[in-house]
């Protein structure tokens, strides 16, 4: 159970970054994973007075404010109609409505969750994050960062260079953790997969053989599923055991592609 | 430390410590149809409407509710009347203990789309567990009251 003694509503961002300058101190987020935690901290911070909860956008960017919920990504029409549903999907198993209207996009991300449908398909995307100190990194750099790491995350930044993106995963059942993810992206004429659950944290794939360079067929398709799981190191947990998942990683890649 | 919000249309302020539950902070304002499931964040019982959304009361501060809207099954009581006696009827609540958490979510779904499909019913719902029947009760109940309430309105 969490255990904390103050709760801190700071009205700028220099004062929330001043606040997890302490590292016993901690950033809410929707608090769902968090409240399940058997941790005591000092104080907590809670971003809602940040204006951070809100998704807009340019000619160049959609920008993700850290304390948009996953339900608003959910049934966001631009966002989703731009990724062709795969955010939608991405979010959509996790646990329930109820569920979704408190998680935080920022939560998941910032967490780097093994699990995170949410971290799979940003990978995947070619989305950067926005810190207040450290600036803008994509997400795969941020992966790698530190832990913990005291800044805050202002937004994500989903560049406006996909072209075409699908998300499935695997679980044992509904509203469970998932067994794998994957995401496949078309993001400036490159295939990015995405495979997350394994249970580590996900990971990306690019055609770095040129596999898919004549296009998407059945055997390409194949061949790039086979290759994939191939290049990915996967676990045994509870959920799976490492060898079933990497065949699931084999058809769920191929199945991708052959929806992108 | 002190909050105010709007609870069930009245505007109440109180005296909390910081890591007070919305779950604990409504049951002391004797709204007893919130309660606790799983409290692991899956069951769905402890939903609350907070600034029109339905959301998990065992797992926000009541502090972050500082100045908003918050609607429990007892402030609900008129637009929930309609549908509830439909889930009296298919037996779909045999303890009864997953009733408000259903109810509460299925007045959400309503406002946001009021003639869902089965489809949108069962996904709008797929947070709200219930361990005796099977879900199938429930929305048979739902579906019968979508469509008394078309004929009622074409009926009209």
């Amino acid at each position: 159970m969490l255990k904390f003694k103050e709760y801190a509503c700071p009205e700028t961002l220099e004062e929330a970054y001043g606040l997890v300058q302490k590292k016993r101190n901690i950033v809410l987020g929707g608090m769902l994973w968090l409240k399940l935690q058997d941790r005591t901290v000092g104080t907590v911070i809670d971003l809602q007075k940040l204006g951070l909860d809100t998704i807009t956008e340019d000619e160049e960017n959609y920008y993700i404010g850290s304390y948009v919920t996953l339900r608003d990504l959910e049934i966001h029409e631009g966002l989703n109609a731009y990724t062709k549903g795969a955010i939608a999907h991405a979010v959509e198993h996790i646990i329930g409505i109820q569920f979704r209207n408190c998680a935080t996009v920022g939560g998941s991300i910032f967490g780097r969750f093994g699990f995170s449908d949410v971290l799979t398909v940003f990978l995947a995307l070619g989305a950067k994050v926005e810190l207040y100190k450290n600036g803008i990194v994509s997400v795969e750099e941020f992966i790698n960062f530190p832990r913990p790491l005291q800044d805050i995350l202002v937004r994500i930044i989903l560049p406006k260079n996909v072209d075409g993106a699908v998300y499935m995963s695997t679980r044992n059942s509904a509203t469970d953790f998932p067994s794998l993810t994957c995401a496949v992206a078309k993001v400036s004429g490159e295939y990015r997969v995405s495979i997350g659950a394994r249970p580590m944290l996900a990971t990306l794939v690019t055609d770095e053989q040129g596999i898919l360079k004549d296009g998407i067929t059945k055997e390409s398709a194949e061949s790039f599923g086979e290759y994939v799981a191939s290049k990915v190191t996967f676990g045994s947990n509870m959920i799976a055991k490492a060898e079933y998942r990497q065949k699931v990683c084999k058809v769920l890649v191929r199945r991708c592609l052959n929806e992108l | 430390m002190e909050i105010s919000m709007t609870l069930n249309g009245r505007k109440i302020k109180a005296s909390i410590e910081p890591n007070t539950l919305l779950i604990d902070f409504v049951r002391a304002q004797k709204c007893f149809s919130v309660k606790r499931g799983c409290e692991t964040t899956n069951c769905g019982l402890c939903t609350v409407i907070l600034d029109g959304k339905p959301v998990l009361s065992c797992s926000i501060l009541a502090a972050r509710c500082n100045g908003k809207t918050v609607e429990t099954l007892e402030g609900l009581q008129e637009e929930v009347a309609p549908f509830t006696k439909f889930l009296a009827e298919q037996g779909a609540d045999q303890c009864g203990f997953c009733n408000p958490g259903y109810i509460v979510n299925f007045a959400a779904l309503l406002r946001e789309n009021p003639d869902p499909t089965d489809e949108e019913i069962d996904f709008y719902l797929s947070g709200n567990l219930c361990r005796c029947t099977g879900f199938e009760s429930q929305r048979r109940a739902f579906r019968n009251y979508l469509n008394y309430k078309k004929e009622q309105e074409g009926a009209k």
